[in-house]
């Protein structure tokens, strides 16, 4: 099979990919019988643990591990996590293959669950910090779109910073009947609760104004 | 579209930032303006860096590009790639997904505040911020803005599959975004208020399309539906009748408005908001520069801002040899 990744592009993840500060783990969910970009999503990710020694895959079937589906609250596939060091769930989670320039927020990622840890200012952690309700982000996105990237990290970074946020990206076109249900015909679009929703690739105040808001 | 779009800047750290006290040009933008100004800059020697929220700019709204000199077609993307990789291997730093909040004159100096706290200083400074997509201003848009409208072709053609949409504007930038769509849409109508500009090259295409009708000279005037649009109406010119038009998307394509409001108060602007410059490039400030799509010069093209910025750095070096002036003592004040 063809590698997803051509030679320039795997000697600059790599050079990249050798910041990973620990260990971490990604969780892959996919099905048996239809499942569309599953099969090219699991080549992504064995493609990118082949360029680090710090990244470790597991592949999961959303329906024979159940209950490990259930934990990460994986209810769609392909759908994968990234685990900490210590094989802790932070609420980073992809649901559809992160390519096109979706990959960017794919990196940022690996490399701040790894111990990159994103600056803030103080205030904003502080206001991170003090979120107590439970909050889901799901940021929906395409892969031609440049600016939905940012609005994917935003998201990662407000859950790795607080327990109780799961941010997960989502990729529109391989999830077409939840896009219609959330109304999505433009990227990104970002859903709080499944209720609060904004769009664009708005700065992380805009997200923590809507949460503190609800 | 391409498979993989690794945009390798984005992991650029702001600790170059650090060791630099002062900077001789600090550019804020990282299309292809400030890229290209940054290679110029660092050539000629000057301690340089980017501030760009997103590297590449404007050049990532557009899939094909076919007018850039020496490439007959490359995707906006992979130039941006090509423009980053030079200058990369200069190794001019570049702080990536930050936010200028202000800029204050301290004359002879600048000093920079980011909305992460950072606050740089720098003998020089060129705006290079680009524009973003100006706004039709007619009723609905803005209330059908992502239920229909749309101003990001890449971004959002796919939820357009086998629908009809609706391309307002003439120029290249519309003539591409109807190129785009023709591969997604079911029908393609566009809405021009008056004749084509774009290149003949790109018109020949859409001709030879067998899905797009064409309305010239026609006003659009109001987007209405319900949850999402339904349609338009619009102001025909030549019969003087107004009439709608259903369609479920909106493309909007009808230039940019200039990213000056950082300096909207400390330079001359024209009544576009778009910074105004000399022959070289210097604002109505001595020492700030501006180039590309936020200056008032006309022609909005790859090519023009990348020279616009190389011209930018190239002046800004002769300032700083010949005309600046450090305070007395040297220090920041």
């Amino acid at each position: 099979m063809a590698k997803l990744f051509n030679e320039e592009v795997q000697k600059q993840l790599k050079e990249i990919l050798a910041q990973t500060q620990e260990k971490i783990t990604l969780v892959l969910f996919t099905k048996e019988g239809s499942c569309p970009t599953c099969s090219e999503t699991k080549q992504l990710l064995e493609e990118v643990t082949e360029l680090s020694d710090n990244i470790d895959l597991e592949l999961k079937d959303l329906e024979r591990d159940q209950s490990l589906a259930k934990q990460y609250g994986v209810t769609l596939t392909p759908s994968f996590v990234i685990l900490n060091a210590k094989g802790e769930y932070k609420g980073v989670k992809f649901n559809g293959i992160p390519a096109g320039h979706e990959i960017n927020s794919f990196v940022s990622a690996l490399l701040e669950m790894s111990g990159m840890t994103p600056k803030f200012q103080e205030n904003i952690v502080k206001r991170i910090e003090k979120i107590n309700q439970p909050v889901n982000i799901k940021v929906f996105v395409t892969l031609g779109c440049p600016h939905c990237p940012g609005a994917v990290q935003n998201a990662h970074r407000l859950a790795m910073l607080n327990e109780n946020i799961e941010g997960e990206m989502i990729e529109a076109q391989t999830f077409a009947e939840l896009s219609n249900k959330f109304n999505v015909s433009g990227v990104p679009k970002i859903v709080i609760n499944d209720k609060y929703e904004f769009v664009g690739n708005q700065p992380i105040e805009t997200y923590l104004e809507q949460i503190e808001n609800m | 579209m391409k498979l993989i779009n690794l945009n390798l800047e984005s992991t650029v750290t702001s600790s170059d930032f650090d060791r630099v006290v002062k900077w001789d040009l600090l550019i804020i933008g990282g299309g292809p303006a400030g890229l290209n100004a940054a290679l110029y800059a660092k050539r000629k020697g000057l301690t340089c860096g980017i501030i760009s929220k997103e590297i590449g700019g404007q050049l990532h709204n557009t899939t094909d590009v076919d007018n850039y000199l020496g490439y007959k077609l490359i995707e906006g993307k992979d130039l941006s790639h090509q423009f980053v990789n030079h200058v990369n291997s200069l190794e001019v730093p570049i702080y990536k997904d930050v936010n200028v909040l202000s800029i204050e004159v301290m004359n002879p100096d600048f000093k920079i505040s980011l909305d992460d706290g950072k606050v740089l200083y720098s003998k020089t400074l060129l705006m290079a911020t680009g524009g973003m997509p100006k706004k039709l201003a007619v009723p609905g848009e803005e209330f059908y803005a992502n239920k229909g409208v749309s101003y990001c072709t890449t971004c959002d053609a796919p939820f357009f599959k086998d629908k009809h949409v609706i391309v307002a504007g003439g120029g290249n930038s519309a003539a591409e975004a109807i190129l785009d769509l023709s591969h997604w849409a079911q029908h393609i109508t566009v809405v021009h208020r008056s004749q084509w500009r774009a290149d003949k090259i790109l018109l020949d295409k859409i001709y030879a399309l067998n899905n797009v009708t064409v309305h010239l000279e026609t006003q659009l005037l109001e987007v209405f539906g319900e949850a999402q649009m339904t349609g338009v109406k619009v102001f025909d010119k030549t019969t003087k009748q107004e009439k709608t038009i259903a369609a479920q998307g909106l493309f909007i394509e009808i230039g940019n408005l200039p990213k000056s409001h950082l300096v909207r108060d400390l330079v001359q602007t024209n009544p576009q908001g778009e910074i105004i410059v000399d022959e070289n490039q210097m604002t109505s400030v001595p020492g700030l520069y501006a180039a590309g799509d936020v200056t008032q010069q006309v022609f909005k093209q790859i090519v023009i801002s990348a020279a616009d910025g190389a011209k930018a750095a190239l002046a800004a070096t002769q300032y700083l040899n010949q005309t600046y002036k450090e305070n007395s003592n040297g220090e920041i004040i």
